[in-house]
């Protein structure tokens, strides 16, 4: 992975740029020594690090304004972040770079339960969206793994989803309305409190553009209405393949759980070293939750623990109690937690059509023979997205770089049986590279054509999204124009 | 024109010398009129993959609906976001097809609960106005992959390219169907009865009010759907929860119910009747406060209040109702009318500048000599 060299002119203009970020925000907003941007220097995906030119954290829309009015006229690029838990590389900077936090930016500033949506700062993260609204009744769907930490404006950015998406959907069917600043520093305001925004889906085509289009300061969410209850139930079989078929019968009989969730065999292994959970040894576990009143969790669950017991399941078992829900759902949630106690890790995120899931993971397995290195499946079956987590020693000269040959091999392996590079981590810089895998230059174009219209300088998030053979003149014309 | 394979498509609009009509089953003639030799997709027709256990379809765009339709039905499958058929009331024939669907993000009384058309799009496959052949997406649940140009491309109207294949996702039949009914709520009481019904955790799957339903006076029509004891326990919650401010009646006769929904689906109550048709989008709580500001008007409320339907005498100044909309935030666009009238007054809702000038440049960009039905988002 490369990102493009710093320009000696832009970092000439250093000390113009703090300057002038100091004349419209308070000084402790503009950071800019050495040891501070150390913080700055990477985010989730922490293979890569290279500190900003300055960090800023601006308090309001206008700040961010202002901020990106001065970095348009002076030709310097701009890299938003959330909270920085981008596995993707969604928020790593270059050395001629501003990074823009909007982590100050975290309040609550409408609550409206009659319409059910909530109005928050764009900084606030995931999990204190629904901390605002549960007493209440309500929660914010997205729940991505990272939801402690992860912020909504890296939710919009990456478009993310999180377990219980097969239900209620990702960020980009949960969101109503943004305030967002434009390069040049134009606030715009898109939507609102309505359902439907106004003439074209520019909602639509911001959610997912890991910040390359313009900075949100502002969101507008649709908040729900807690359900009654909630049950999961545990499900082993001896076999991937099996488990598979288990989930495409489930979704086909027409029950809707909220959440499909696979692990296989090495996963499951390290999750009960680790958590405890009480797990069968088998080859592939599947939990499925469902939810409602006591009467229609029971009703739900007994048509699918029929459909499961027609795949001769090793092990069936459902939560009595709060107790054992809880029990069920430990080893998962702790899974990513479990392996990087184990190994260092890479953590994938293609998608592929449900019906290709026995094939693929056939694949994977000897792919993994093939590179000697191990590798651990859990994902959201229901939908297709998968995370393989590839098992790797970063104090072994060569194991990362052969680590993300196997990666691609197995992301390419996504887009071959009709799938794609990445279900709600998003492209960053970790897929950039693979997008040609994907997309043919007439498509990378008319994508590439987007962000001309917003910014036409390609000054926001530059090196991320598109392979760099493909907008290397968008970005050279950049420099000329200064 | 009617191009049978997307290569021809493509070389059709790329030899074009003037302004393209696009046109799939001409059943949706909404927006400013536009001139321009009518380029039809019907040719484009014909399901290319149904996965019912990935919930998965990909069709060609010319693919009528009423094809797509019964292949669903025969895996009691559904297009959950559920598309209204416009013919009645814009007065047109033909077969409408999935790709005019897409383009105009048709979304019944369900997207309150599942979302709208777009919400629905995997991926598509579209030609732009040079000419070129492009596709975004894909056929999977969950894609982060790029640019989300699928959502831009539905509702767009086939301003910005012409669709040739979409992939969508779908959802199972769900059973059973209760309907909760109440007359004579007035408009307020009744989007105070349909909040508190969406802000409980039942699942209302639709939620109207009619000012004038089937015998004249208003009705209010909660929708539930399920397994038969799932739906009989909620419909019994809900009108216990809602008893203060009405008293609702229980109907689950299938036939009765789906009536009752198409009739607001398909703005039947607007049916051959005289006047302009307007179609409002705001949040639900300020929409009888909009309909109060416009003399003369007769509303359906679909989405809890959020989208109203609204029947106004020829002519109704556009200018009252665009700014009852604007003073509470929300769009209104002009959906029936006369093509005279069409042409004098802007149909969709105007944007603001910053957001005219990011979508007259996304025009520009993707048809860059504006052939594509030039005009009919004015």
């Amino acid at each position: 992975m490369e990102m493009p060299a710093p320009r000696p002119e832009r970092l000439a203009k250093k000390e113009t740029l703090i300057t002038r970020l100091r004349e419209v925000l308070p000084e402790d907003a503009v950071i800019h020594h050495e040891a501070e941007l150390r913080a700055y220097e990477c985010d989730a995906l922490s293979a890569y690090r290279c500190p900003p030119m300055a960090a800023v954290l601006p308090s309001s829309t206008q700040e961010v304004s202002h901020i990106l009015r001065i970095c348009h006229d002076l030709g310097i690029p701009v890299v938003p972040r959330g909270a920085g838990t981008s596995l993707a590389g969604g928020a790593l900077p270059t050395a001629d770079s501003v990074i823009l936090g909007v982590a100050r930016m975290n309040a609550v500033l409408d609550t409206d339960y009659d319409n059910r949506v909530i109005r928050v700062q764009s900084g606030r993260t995931n999990l204190s969206v629904t901390g605002a609204v549960e007493e209440d009744g309500f929660f914010y769907a997205p729940d991505p793994s990272s939801q402690l930490a992860c912020a909504i404006s890296g939710n919009i950015a990456m478009n993310s989803g999180g377990a219980h998406c097969l239900k209620y959907g990702v960020t980009t069917n949960n969101l109503l309305g943004v305030t967002m600043v434009e390069m040049d520093g134009t606030v715009v305001e898109i939507g609102g409190a309505h359902l439907d925004a106004a003439g074209y889906d520019l909602l639509g085509l911001i959610c997912g553009s890991e910040g390359q289009l313009g900075v949100v300061t502002e969101a507008t969410l649709r908040i729900l209405p807690k359900p009654e209850g909630a049950r999961p139930v545990l499900m082993a079989f001896d076999s991937n393949e099996v488990a598979g078929a288990c989930v495409s019968d489930i979704i086909k009989a027409g029950v809707l759980p909220v959440a499909i969730e696979f692990m296989d065999r090495p996963c499951i292994r390290a999750c009960e070293d680790f958590a405890k959970a009480g797990y069968p040894d088998c080859e592939a576990l599947l939990i499925v939750e469902v939810e409602g009143s006591e009467a229609e969790i029971d009703e739900q669950l007994g048509l699918i623990k029929q459909i499961a017991r027609n795949h001769d399941p090793l092990e069936l078992r459902e939560a009595k109690d709060a107790d054992e829900a809880g029990r069920i759902w430990l080893g998962r949630k702790s899974a990513f937690g479990a392996m990087g106690q184990i190994n260092d890790y890479m953590c994938l995120d293609g998608t592929i059509p449900v019906s290709s899931l026995p094939h693929v993971l056939k694949r994977i397995s000897e792919m993994s023979k093939d590179y000697g290195l191990g590798v651990a499946n859990v994902f959201h079956a229901g939908d297709g997205n998968m995370h393989p987590l590839i098992l790797y020693n970063a104090n072994t000269p060569g194991d990362l770089e052969k680590c993300e040959a196997f990666g691609a091999d197995i992301l390419k392996l996504c887009v071959e049986v009709g799938g794609c590079l990445t279900g709600e981590h998003g492209v960053g810089i970790e897929k950039r590279d693979l997008m040609w895998h994907q997309y043919e230059a007439a498509d990378m174009e008319a994508q590439m054509a987007v962000k001309d219209v917003f910014d036409p300088a390609w000054l926001l998030n530059p090196a991320k999204v598109f392979p760099l053979d493909a907008s290397e003149t968008r970005r050279a014309t950049a420099v000329a124009a200064e | 024109m009617r191009p049978t394979t997307e290569a021809e498509l493509a070389q059709t609009i790329a030899a074009a010398q003037g302004p393209l009509r696009i046109r799939g089953g001409g059943t949706r003639d909404v927006g400013r009129p536009v001139a321009g030799d009518i380029l039809e997709t019907g040719g484009l027709s014909g399901i290319t993959l149904y996965e019912p256990g990935a919930l998965t379809m990909v069709a060609q765009a010319g693919t009528p609906l009423a094809e797509i339709k019964a292949a669903l039905d025969a895996e009691n499958q559904r297009l959950a976001f559920e598309p209204g058929d416009w013919r009645g009331l814009l007065g047109t024939d033909g077969r409408p097809t999935i790709g005019g669907v897409i383009a105009a993000n048709v979304s019944g009384p369900r997207r309150i609960q599942v979302g709208a058309a777009r919400d629905f799009m995997l991926g598509v496959r579209f030609v732009d106005g040079a000419g070129n052949i492009i596709k975004n997406g894909g056929r999977v649940m969950k894609n982060v992959t790029g640019y989300d140009l699928v959502k831009l491309l539905c509702g767009s109207w086939g301003t910005l390219g012409v669709l040739t294949e979409v992939s969508f996702k779908v959802l199972p039949n769900s059973g059973a169907t209760g309907v909760l009914l109440c007359e004579g709520l007035g408009d307020a009481d009744a989007v105070r009865a349909l909040s508190k019904a969406l802000g409980s955790p039942y699942e209302v799957t639709g939620a109207a009010h009619l000012q004038k339903g089937m015998d004249g006076a208003p009705v209010t029509m909660i929708r539930l759907e399920g397994s038969e004891a799932s739906v009989a326990y909620r419909t019994d919650a809900l009108r216990t929860l809602l008893a203060d401010i009405g008293d609702f009646t229980i109907e689950t006769e299938p036939e009765h119910t789906a009536a009752g929904w198409r009739y607001i689906r398909d703005v039947e109550p607007f049916h051959d009747r005289d006047g302009d048709v307007w179609r409002v989008s705001v949040k639900p709580g300020d929409a009888p406060g909009v309909v109060a500001q416009v003399k003369g008007a007769e509303a359906v409320y679909d989405w809890g209040g959020g989208l109203i339907w609204m029947l106004v005498p020829e002519r109704q100044k556009a200018e009252t109702i665009r700014s009852a909309v604007e003073g509470v935030g929300g769009h209104a666009t002009l959906f029936r009318a006369s093509e005279e009238t069409r042409k004098s007054v802007p149909v969709f809702q105007p944007q603001p500048a910053a957001l005219a000038r990011i979508e007259s440049d996304l025009r520009a960009k993707f048809d860059p000599r504006s052939i594509l039905n030039a005009g009919l988002m004015g």
